[in-house]
């Protein structure tokens, strides 16, 4: 048994090692999100006018902040295999809790939070439906996806409440003072680096991928799968209340319709980032360099006066060529494989024929 | 291995009735029929008026198509989320046809819209299938693809009614002996796919697929091709929805069947399509699809504003699937005990 274990080991690490650390630090997935990143950047500062004015940068940040929140507990439930179709329909539910509490009178800070505690409570429909009763996270946040925007369109209505405290929404749009940069980055790089900890640092981060891996195996070496994914997904609400409550204060509007469809530009750009929808593979840089890549490009094709349809054809390209690229590469690099297999068989077999 | 297990017997008429009474089917069936009967007693014209029994049957029709097609990538365990897309695209190369091509014949515009499904169809089926990639990223992305297309091509132009040959238009609102032609063709599309699915070989294994790939393949299964075929049938019968959709609705802009992915495969799960592959019926899918809308007409008449209407069918989407899980316990339960009563 021992024999057998190390014997499977060194062969792992052998391979492992087999690249010298450059190439194995360069030539990863993440590297080529961020090399792509600043290439469209480079790129759009050449070429597009009006980029590289502060105000763009500042768009860009607001409009994609709350995508780059909800990405990094998307990113850490990707990991574990299974995904959360519902985030976007959190963020309309705690947007529209939101208005609601605030035009009943409560002070915006009691809403905000009430807001945020129910898209925990969201999250926690979610975990308990997917690790106590077993049920696929696919299916489940399909059903939960109608159910939280159905109660936010059925709360609201065809109203809008867009009436908020000035001071909170002056604190969603004004930037970190002297710097082009929006106030929201601040938290949002509080919570990256707090996500980033977790993912890479942590046990809790280590079992992740063993989950994502083999849940089984997981299990085995004492690993609590259900609970750990329940904790994500509570994660997932929470994190989605919080994006609810600053992309009410950012455009001042409340309604049951806010966000819809963002799951999937989420989505799109955790994929694009380098995260395995197999589960086991990813890291938190890719993620965020995927969403900002899918956002500079955005602005940057807007200022170039490109519509928004072609744009949204770019996303689908790049998340469609991000995962063939990777089954591609495997191909080229198994036939390679078994070409130099062949050769080396062929001359063997002349070496042993007289 | 000398006694042979035999099923106990019982009378065909007996076993018939306990295998509909059984069914998953059957329950989505009984929901269905309970909620035209409650919204009948509240309004007699839900049913009885020549409208009311109209729409009922019409307007979950077009649904139906797009649900069949994703049962059927569903059971091979793939789902198709570009089938909105598809159908948008579709729909607006009908209206485009009928307006660049004049006194174009109706069965060209019919073919032209199925052909132009498969080929989009063929698209995601040849990229899940070679690519090995999950299906879900896959059509996500031509979801995007697709619907990026429509709009650049569609602008800020849409087809109306005018543009459309009179018909044409006939098909979306005319009958055949009381019934609506689109539900006609919606039920020949069911029965054949349910026939299909059921009783051929090819049909049987997209189910052995969706339960295990891995073993489909080492079994000597055709998986990919048969991959391809789920995908390319769910394109072909988006196009076909989208034809009928223009012949319907008289308009298409470039919005046309946005977010029809999540109410297809809605449809399907309500009707107890695994998600997981391999299990459920077109049946069960068409029937989920005539719940999910004959619900949005009923909840007015029930006196609940129709905003709540999305709630509804997410509280069902999650019912259902918690329902097919409790009763995959029972079943499993069942068996052991079977099992360790042969003991």
């Amino acid at each position: 048994m021992t024999a057998t274990a190390s014997q499977t080991r060194a062969v792992r690490t052998y391979k492992a090692h087999s690249q010298p650390l450059w190439r194995r630090l360069l030539l990863t997935r993440e590297t080529s999100v961020i090399a792509l990143l600043v290439i469209v950047i480079a790129v759009a500062l050449a070429v597009v006018p009006n980029f590289d004015s502060p105000l763009t940068v500042t768009y860009l940040l607001r409009d994609v902040a709350p995508i780059l929140l909800i990405a990094l507990p998307m990113t850490l439930i990707i990991i574990t295999e299974e995904i959360d179709l519902s985030v976007a329909s959190i963020v309309g539910l705690t947007s529209v809790m939101t208005g609601i509490l605030t035009e009943a009178g409560w002070p915006f800070a009691a809403a905000g939070v009430t807001a945020i505690l129910v898209g925990m409570v969201a999250g926690a429909i979610n975990g308990f439906l997917i690790t106590v009763v077993g049920l696929p996270s696919l299916a489940v946040t399909i059903g939960t996806l109608a159910l939280f925007r159905g109660i936010a369109v059925g709360l609201l209505g065809t109203k809008a409440v867009t009436e908020f405290p000035e001071y909170w929404t002056d604190l969603a749009k004004d930037n970190i003072p002297g710097t082009p940069i929006p106030g929201i980055m601040v938290p949002f790089i509080v919570l990256a680096i707090a996500f980033g900890v977790l993912l890479h640092f942590t046990p809790f981060g280590r079992s992740l991928y063993a989950i994502g891996l083999n849940k089984e195996a997981a299990a085995f070496s004492g690993v609590d799968v259900g609970r750990t994914k329940f904790l994500l997904f509570l994660m997932s609400g929470t994190v989605s209340g919080f994006a609810g409550v600053y992309f009410t204060l950012l455009y001042s509007n409340a309604r049951g319709d806010n966000a819809t469809g963002m799951e999937l530009s989420v989505i799109a750009a955790v994929l694009l980032g380098g995260v395995s929808i197999f589960g086991g593979r990813g890291a938190l840089i890719g993620v965020i360099a995927g969403v900002l890549l899918i956002g500079t490009l955005g602005s940057a094709l807007r200022l170039a006066g490109v519509t928004s349809d072609i744009i949204n054809v770019i996303t689908g390209v790049l998340l469609v060529l991000s995962v063939v690229s990777a089954s591609f590469l495997a191909w080229l690099r198994r036939k390679r494989i078994s070409a130099i297999g062949k050769k080396k068989g062929r001359s063997a077999t002349s070496v042993d024929a007289p | 291995m000398t006694a042979t297990v035999r099923p106990p017997t019982a009378h065909p008429v007996t076993r018939a009735a306990g295998r509909v009474f059984k069914a998953r089917e059957t329950g989505i069936l009984i929901a269905l029929i309970l909620v035209i009967l409650v919204a009948t007693v509240r309004n007699p014209s839900f049913l009885f008026s020549s409208d009311g029994f109209r729409d009922l049957l019409l307007t979950p029709s077009l649904l139906m198509l797009v649900a069949v097609g994703q049962a059927i990538v569903i059971i091979t365990r793939n789902v198709d989320l570009s089938v909105g897309s598809i159908l948008g695209l579709t729909a607006y190369l009908t209206g485009r046809l009928f307006i660049d091509v004049p006194g174009i014949p109706l069965i060209v515009v019919f073919l032209a819209g199925m052909g132009f499904g498969a080929i989009l169809g063929l698209i995601n089926g040849a990229l899940v299938a070679f690519a090995k990639v999950p299906a879900l990223v896959i059509t996500l992305g031509t979801l995007y693809i697709y619907r990026g297309i429509n709009v650049a091509w569609t602008g800020s132009d849409r087809i109306n009614a005018s543009d459309l040959p009179a018909d044409f238009r006939g098909l979306g609102t005319g009958q055949l002996l009381g019934i609506p032609i689109l539900t006609i063709i919606a039920a020949i599309v069911l029965v054949v796919a349910a026939w299909y699915l059921r009783n051929l070989r090819s049909g049987r294994e997209f189910y052995a697929i969706g339960s295990d790939p891995a073993a489909a393949h080492l079994y000597g299964l055709r998986v990919t091709r048969r991959i391809l075929t789920a995908f390319i049938v769910s394109g072909v019968l988006s196009g076909l929805a989208g034809v009928l959709y223009a012949a319907r609705y008289g308009t298409v802009s470039s919005g046309a069947g946005t977010g029809w992915e999540l109410q297809a495969i809605g449809a399907a799960v309500i009707g107890g399509v695994a998600i997981s592959g391999g299990v459920g019926s077109v049946w069960g899918a068409a029937i989920g699809a005539y719940l999910l809308l004959t619900i949005n007409r009923a909840l007015p008449i029930l006196g609940i504003e129709d905003f709540w209407q999305r709630a509804v069918v997410g509280a069902l989407i999650i019912g259902a699937i918690v329902l097919d899980r409790l009763l995959a316990l029972r079943q499993s339960r069942k068996l052991l005990e079977a099992r360790e009563d042969a003991q």
